[in-house]
Parts: C-alpha cells; sequence; structure tokens
C-alpha cells in the first residue's frame, strides 16, 4: 500500500534519513521504535506529506505522493502534541475537519466512546490536556481511513484512555486497515504490533516481527532484546 | 440715519455756499450723470436716484459731491473707466460702480484720482471692476467704507485683475472699514507714506491682502486678511506700526501670515496669526518689535532668513504650531526671550511663572528641511519625532543664541 | 481556503487579543477625538498612531498566534489539504481579523462624530486605507518571520527588527541619502524612496491628502504633482499592492517547499 523507495533527507548537514526504501502492507499494526534523533518522526511526517524528501520517493497505492495532497483523505493522522485553536469549541473543531475531509465521519459513536458529549460546546482552551488528548485521538479515528498514523500516541493519556486507544486499534485492524505508529513504549509494541521497524540513526536497523525480534537476541524480552540491539550496535 | 444727516449736512453747508443741488433720475429731464455733471459748478452736489445708469467717461475737473440713493448703479458703456477725477475735494458717496473690464493697455478704475488733495470716496459697492479705486500724486483722501468685490472665475491670473484700491505716491491718506475680495491685492500701497489702514477686511485675493512697498510712517490696525493667495507682503519700508491685525488661513505652497522684507524700526503687536503656512517670513528686516502676538496653528510660527538682525520677539504666545521658528543664516542679534511656546516642557522650581530651563524653539527637523528640502517628504515620522527629542535632550547642533531664555509657564493674557 | 479563512477568523476575532485590540483603538480614537475636538487634527493624530502601531501590531502579534497555532497547523496539513490553501486561508483569517478591529476601533468613534457628512470623509477614508493596507502588508511579513524561524525568541526579536526597520531605520537611511546627495535635486529620488516603504508611503498619502503638502514648500509642490495626480494614486496604490502581491507569491514557494 506504501512504498517507500531510497529516501533521504537532511536538515542543513544534519543527515536525518540515509536512504530508506520500505514497503507497507494492509491488515498490520506496524511500530517504528529508535532512540531520539533516529528520524522516526521524520519518517511518518515524510509520508504525511508534511516534510519534503531531498532523494528518494514514497508511493501510496503506486502513486509518487510528492506535491500530492488528494491522497491524505486516505490517512488518518494522530499527532504527538494536541494543541488546538483556543478559541473554539470541540464541536466547531470537528466541524472544520470534517468540512475540509469531505468525508462520512462516525464522530457520533467516538463521542460517546470518549464521553465528550457534554464538553462538545465547551472552547479548546478551558479543557483538560487528557481531555485534549481525547479529541485529538477522536479526530484521528472518526473518518474510516485506510491508513492509520499515530505519532506517541500513548504521551499523556491515562490508563483508561490507553486501554480505549488500544480497542480502538484492535477494530480498526480487523477492517484491514495499515496502522503506524511510534512509542517508547514497548509493552505496547509487545500487545499489538504485528512488525517492528527500528531505525537507528536514519537506517532500518531491524525489520520484523516481535517474534523474530526475541528469538535474533535470544531474550524473552522486547526491552532486552531492544537494548541488546542497540548495544551491539554501539560495540 | 447717520447717512441722511451727514447728507443734511452737506445740503446745508452748500447752501451756505450757494452751492446748487442737482436731481439726477431716470426718465426724467436729468437722466445721465454725465450731464450733471457737465451742468455743475464748483462745490455742487449731484444726487443719483436708484436705477441703472450708463454713462460714458466721467470726467470731474471741478470740486463736486455726488451721492446715490439706494446705490445706483453706474456702468460705462464701453465698460471701461468710470470716473477719472482731475480736481480737489470730490466726494463719491452710496455708488454702485460696477462692470469695468480688463485692459492690458490701462489700468482702468471704478474711480481714478490723479494729483489731488482731499477726496472722499464712501460706502460705494465697486463690482467685477479691473480696478477697484485708484489714486496717484494724492494725499489727504479718505476711502471707507466701499465693498470692493470681483467675480471670481476660473482662469484667472495676476495679470487678468487688478487691485482693489491701489495708492500710488500719496500721503496722509485713511483707508478704513473697506470689503475687499477676490482682487488681485486687495490693498497695494506704493510710496505711500503718513497713512492710515484700518479694520479693513481683505478676503480672497489672488495675490496679497495687503501689498506695500516704499512707504513709510504708515499705521496698519485692526485689519484681517484672511484667505489671500500669498498673504501680506511688506517691503523696503521703514517705521510702520502693525497693530491688532488679524492674518488667518494663507495656506499654500509659497503663502504667508506676513511676510517683510527689508522693513525697518517697525512694531508688529498684538496680531493674530492663525492658519498661515508661514506666520511671519521676515528677511532683511533690522529693528523690528514683535511683542504680544498670538501665532496659533501655522505651518511656521516664524521664519527668519538672512541679515536680518535686532529684532526682539517678547512676550508672544507661540500655540500648537507645527514648527515654532526657523532661522537661516546666523543673525546672532535677535533675541526670543520671555514668550509663551505651547511646545515648552520645561519646568518652574521657584513658581515665579517662568521656565527654569531655556527653551529652543528651533527643532533640528526644521534646520534640515532647511538644507534639503526634499527631506520634508519624511515629516510626522518616527525618525524624525525621534531626531527631534534627541536633540531636545541633548542640544548639539541647535545655536545657544536661538533661546528663549526666559520662556513663559503660561501663555500671556492681554487685556 | 475558505474553509481555513473561517475558522482561523473566528478563532482569532474571539481572542481576548482582539478585543484588547479593539477597545485600545476606540479609546485611544475616541480620547484624541475628544482632545482635539476637531477633525482634522484628530485625523493627524490617528495617522501617527496607526502607521506605528498596526504594523508593530501585524507583526508581532501575527508572529505569536502563528508560532502558537503551530501544531494545529501540523495537524491540519497532514489533512488532504494544498498547502497554499491553507496558508492563503489562515493569512486571510489573521490580517482580516485584525482588520475588523481596526475599523470598527477607529471607524465608529469618528462615525460619532460625524464624518460621514464632514467635507473631511475623503481624508479619513485614505486613512482607513492605508491603516487597512498596511495591516494586510505587515501581518503578511509574520509569516515570513514565523515560517523562518523556528526558534520563538529569534522569531519575536525579528518582527521587532522589521517593524523599527520599517519605521525608523529605513527613514534614517533614507535621510542619509538625501543628506549625501544634498546638492543634487532629490525630489524624484525622495518620491522612489518612499514608493518603497508601504509605512512611509502610506504616511505620505494621508499627509498629501490633509494638504500638508503647502507645509513642504516648493519640494512640497513636487510630491504633491506626484502622488495627488491620478498617475501617482494609481502607482501608489500598485506599490502597495505590489507589497502584498509579491510577498505572497514568495509565500506560498517557500510554504510548498518548508518542512513541518
Amino acid at each position: 500500500m506504501i512504498e517507500i523507495l531510497n529516501l533521504q533527507k537532511s536538515y542543513g548537514k544534519n543527515l536525518i534519513l540515509k536512504d530508506i526504501s520500505l514497503s507497507l502492507e494492509r491488515g498490520r499494526i506496524i511500530s517504528i521504535l529508535g532512540p531520539n534523533g533516529s528520524g522516526k518522526t521524520t519518517l511518518i511526517k515524510s509520508i504525511l506529506g508534511l516534510v519534503v524528501p531531498q532523494i528518494g520517493d514514497i508511493r501510496f497505492d503506486g502513486e509518487s505522493i510528492l506535491g500530492k495532497w488528494e491522497y491524505r483523505k486516505k490517512i488518518a493522522y494522530l499527532p504527538q502534541i494536541a494543541r488546538f485553536p483556543e478559541n473554539l469549541k470541540i464541536k466547531e473543531l470537528l466541524n472544520l475537519i470534517k468540512d475540509i475531509r469531505e468525508q462520512n465521519a462516525d464522530d457520533n459513536y467516538l463521542i460517546q466512546f470518549f464521553g465528550l458529549e457534554k464538553e462538545m460546546n465547551k472552547a479548546l482552551r478551558n479543557l483538560s490536556g487528557g481531555t485534549r488528548q481525547k479529541v485529538n485521538m477522536l479526530i484521528a479515528f472518526m473518518f474510516d481511513s485506510p491508513v492509520i498514523i499515530l505519532d506517541e500516541p500513548t504521551v499523556g493519556l491515562d490508563p483508561v484512555a490507553i486501554t480505549r486507544l488500544k480497542e480502538l486499534l484492535e477494530r480498526e485492524k480487523d477492517k484491514d486497515k495499515l496502522i503506524l505508529f511510534t512509542t517508547h513504549i514497548m509493552s505496547l509494541v509487545e500487545e499489538i504490533s504485528d512488525e517492528i521497524i527500528f531505525l537507528l540513526e536514519g537506517e532500518i536497523y531491524f525489520k520484523g516481527s516481535v517474534e523474530e525480534l526475541n528469538q535474533l537476541n535470544g531474550s524473552g524480552n522486547l526491552e532486552k532484546a531492544i537494548t541488546n540491539l542497540m548495544e551491539k550496535r554501539n560495540v | 440715519m447717520r447717512r441722511y444727516l451727514f447728507i443734511l449736512v452737506v445740503i446745508l453747508y452748500s447752501a451756505l455756499l450757494k452751492a446748487e443741488v442737482l436731481k439726477v433720475r431716470l426718465n426724467s429731464s436729468l437722466s445721465s450723470l454725465h450731464i450733471a455733471i457737465k451742468k455743475s459748478h464748483a462745490g455742487d452736489t449731484i444726487w443719483v436716484e436708484a436705477g441703472s445708469y450708463k454713462e460714458p467717461p466721467l470726467l470731474i475737473e471741478h470740486p463736486l459731491t455726488i451721492i446715490g440713493i439706494d446705490y445706483p448703479v453706474i456702468e460705462n458703456t464701453k465698460r471701461e473707466e468710470i470716473f477719472t477725477i482731475e480736481s480737489d475735494s470730490v466726494n463719491i458717496i452710496g455708488l454702485q460702480l460696477q462692470n469695468v473690464d480688463v485692459n492690458y493697455v490701462n489700468d482702468f478704475a471704478a474711480i481714478k484720482v490723479n494729483k489731488q488733495e482731499g477726496c472722499k470716496f464712501e460706502n460705494n459697492h465697486i463690482l467685477n471692476s479691473f480696478f477697484g479705486i485708484m489714486l496717484k500724486n494724492s494725499s489727504t483722501c479718505i476711502i471707507r467704507n466701499n465693498y470692493i468685490k470681483r467675480n471670481p472665475t476660473e482662469e484667472e491670473d495676476e495679470m487678468s485683475t487688478g487691485n482693489a484700491i491701489h495708492l500710488w505716491y500719496c500721503r496722509d491718506m485713511l483707508i478704513e472699514k473697506n470689503e475687499t475680495r477676490n482682487h488681485r491685492d486687495g490693498i497695494y500701497l506704493e510710496f505711500v507714506d503718513r497713512s492710515i489702514v484700518r479694520e479693513n477686511l481683505v478676503v480672497d485675493n489672488i495675490r496679497y491682502g495687503l501689498h506695500f512697498m516704499f512707504s513709510d510712517h504708515d499705521q496698519y490696525i485692526a485689519n484681517t486678511f484672511r484667505s489671500n493667495g500669498a498673504g501680506v507682503a511688506v517691503m523696503f519700508s521703514k517705521y510702520i506700526i502693525m497693530k491688532n491685525n488679524h492674518f488667518e488661513y494663507n495656506w499654500g505652497s509659497s503663502s504667508y501670515g506676513l511676510l517683510l522684507k527689508d522693513i525697518t524700526d517697525s512694531e508688529i503687536i498684538r496680531n493674530y496669526f492663525n492658519t498661515n503656512t508661514t506666520g511671519i517670513y521676515m528677511e532683511g528686516s533690522n529693528r523690528i518689535k514683535i511683542f504680544e502676538n498670538i501665532f496659533n496653528q501655522n505651518g511656521w510660527a516664524l521664519k527668519i532668513y538672512g541679515s536680518s538682525n535686532e529684532n526682539q520677539f517678547s512676550r508672544n504666545n507661540f500655540l500648537n504650531n507645527s514648527f515654532e521658528l526657523s532661522v537661516f543664516g546666523r543673525s546672532t542679534t535677535n533675541k526670543y526671550d520671555g514668550n509663551y511656546w505651547s511646545l515648552y516642557t520645561g519646568y518652574d522650581l521657584d513658581k515665579n511663572g517662568i521656565g527654569d530651563v531655556p527653551y529652543r524653539p528651533v527643532k533640528l527637523f526644521s534646520r534640515i528641511i532647511g538644507k534639503i528640502p526634499s527631506s520634508s517628504i519624511l515629516m510626522r515620522s518616527l525618525l524624525i519625532d525621534i531626531i527631534n527629542f534627541a536633540e531636545k535632550v541633548s542640544p548639539v547642533l541647535t545655536p545657544d543664541y536661538l533661546m528663549d531664555h526666559q520662556p513663559s509657564k503660561k501663555p500671556f493674557v492681554y487685556d | 481556503m475558505f474553509k481555513i479563512f473561517k475558522y482561523s477568523f473566528f478563532d482569532l476575532i474571539r481572542s481576548t487579543w482582539s478585543l484588547v485590540y479593539l477597545l485600545f483603538f476606540l479609546v485611544i480614537t475616541s480620547a484624541i477625538l475628544y482632545m482635539s475636538g476637531d477633525l482634522t487634527k484628530a485625523i493627524i493624530s490617528m495617522m501617527n498612531v496607526i502607521l506605528m502601531l498596526i504594523p508593530l501590531v501585524s507583526t508581532v502579534f501575527g508572529a505569536i498566534y502563528l508560532y502558537n497555532s503551530r501544531e494545529f497547523a501540523e495537524l491540519l496539513l497532514a489533512q488532504p489539504i494544498k498547502r497554499k490553501s491553507f496558508f492563503l486561508g489562515q493569512y486571510l483569517g489573521l490580517s482580516i481579523s485584525l482588520t475588523v478591529s481596526f475599523l470598527i476601533g477607529v471607524g465608529l468613534p469618528f462615525i460619532f462624530w460625524g464624518v460621514i457628512g464632514s467635507k473631511y470623509l475623503s481624508n479619513f477614508l485614505v486613512l482607513m486605507g492605508v491603516g487597512l493596507l498596511l495591516g494586510f502588508i505587515f501581518s503578511l511579513l509574520s509569516y515570513w518571520v514565523a515560517l523562518r524561524f523556528e526558534n520563538r525568541i529569534k522569531g519575536f526579536g525579528f518582527a521587532l527588527f522589521i517593524w523599527l526597520f520599517m519605521s525608523v531605520i529605513y527613514d534614517g537611511i533614507f535621510l542619509l541619502i538625501l543628506i549625501w546627495f544634498e546638492s543634487y535635486p532629490t525630489e524624484n529620488l525622495a518620491i522612489i524612496l518612499t514608493l518603497f516603504n508601504p509605512i512611509d508611503l502610506g504616511r505620505v498619502l494621508i499627509m498629501l491628502f490633509l494638504d500638508t503638502s503647502a507645509l513642504m514648500g516648493y519640494t512640497g509642490a513636487v510630491f504633491y504633482k506626484f502622488f495627488g495626480a491620478l498617475n501617482g494614486i494609481l502607482i501608489s496604490s500598485m506599490t502597495l499592492f505590489l507589497w502584498i502581491i509579491i510577498p505572497v507569491f514568495f509565500l506560498v514557494r517557500y510554504a510548498n517547499k518548508k518542512d513541518f
């Protein structure tokens, strides 16, 4: 569904992505792991068209996305930080996004799901951080998009919300979607992801399932496996 | 009432002299002023009744009084000069004189006097005339209470209009309470000495409201000069007194409230300069006392050019002028002490009504404009405010002699 | 584009800042009208306020707003929308909301004071037109700042610098150039230099309409002949519009290449 071909991106002299090639298919939950500065966010932002790569190409359903915008109708995005225009109400915000996407939205179900019914007419500046994260998720999940991209989705979420998020992800996966997320929480990776892409200094250091990674390192613990992976590299 | 009393006196007076009274009236045996003048003898009085009279040139060669009743309209058949006076003691009172056309060869006037004494022109309406009242080489005449106005046209210039009141080589004249509008100069005096010009209203003239040259020992009192093309210009004269006049709304790139050029030993006192591009423009003028005048909302209150020396400015009120003073050249002998400047912000610790810090009325920017005129495009910009402020805080460029050492903290009140 | 405009306009117009800006104009305009008691004088005083404040507020407030809406911009840009539409819509939202505050804040007191029926109406309209265009121009410059500098402190400083440059430093250089060429006729040079700075151009236009050109003597007459004639007015308006169109062109070009 998404093909990345020899992607390179640098900011000034700082080479962030070095020649990345990847193929991502439907019906899978893929986690992108790696230490800070390894290029995780840059990679997903390239797919979203927020970052313009210098070399290489990204194809969505076989077509290059560079300079295009229509393909994003098929992508839902959950950004890491949820900051919204302060003076809009939740309702107005949802209407804005619906207006832009011109797609059918399943917002009523999700509003109940997150328990936001009473907050709909509140201005966004008056909401707590947790509520804002819920609104953030609501925006990402209310459209039936074949691809869902999440950047550190668990940051700032309470345990209940994390459980809800997992439920949502499982539900969407069953609809034969491609779900792509970055995170630092290994338990979440272990629990839900089918595939791990481990980035280190702008290169794909490992790509495979959780089991494969564990086998490779001979350890039963993902966290340890990752640590091993990084230490080996350093040796 | 006073007019009738006056007429009565004239009648009694002429009766005493056994002078005759002639009555001119339309559709009567004497229906022409021209014939009446021919019939009259010295000292006679001619009464002209209301009506419209087309007359050939009216030449008066003996003392005569002509009095209009309800403003009879007198016009020259060729629209040329109406009265030409070549005798002493001629009085023309209460007529409406009109339509003297522009002539580039002869300076035709409604009333012209040459080399005579003791004439009096009073209460006349002079409308649409090339020149209004013109006197040459004459003395002891009175020009009073006349209304002199042209119909303004689209394409008029200095050449196609004449002066309303024009005096040349005269002395001991009294010009008062006249109103002149839309002429070239409202009042023009050249070589006119020992004369008084007072309480005239001079408005909307194309060039100068008042224009005099080479005229000494004259007094200008309580006149109003408003919205004249270039304001008032006085030149090459001495011993002049200008008092209680209003100079107003003379606005334009070469317009002045009062332009003084080579005026010496004179007094300018208690005049009101309101909304002129330049209140007083002074060049080559010496020993002038400028006291107790009000300068309100002028572009420049004072512009002083080179070779103006020993002039004194004192007890004047400078209120809300864009620039208070500009000085070009180095005249170090003019004194600016003891005025009120509304832009002055100094303090008065000893409470004696005089600011403790000397005031510098010359703004740096006005000096820059003087040197580089095109910098005026930066007027009212923030940069200029900052420059002026900096110069005020630490004056390095404005010389010390351009200072008011005793600036008043309050505006002066003149009784 | 219109959707984005709608949201950013309604977001901004309801912000405390807009209200403060509006109230400030209401208070200062009423105070100036009350104290001068004379429409011409009030227009001159408002000219100084407008020429200083609108560029300052538009650049600095514009930059603050753009930095604050940075994350949301990212979310919206990840939606199916052209970057051009997004930025133009947001720009219109920003500049129009600022302009609305200005038009109401200054306009209402003047209308209340009877400017509509007076002979100063055209002067007043020039004043408002200049304020309006300056708002559009300088909120556009704030985009340049906010997109160019990731660091807010730097961006904020640069916005202030732009303002300072356009309102003071430029004129300083202007004056130095005129002094440098003192012995030549510099009227035309002065006109050209004025055209290159929207604040100067706005100021000169207002001044000439207010008949202050008389204060400038002969040079004033030259300026008036240029700016007062139809050609001059056309050129001035064109220049002010170019001050919008050219930066918009570069903004769109830059925004298309920019990483978020």
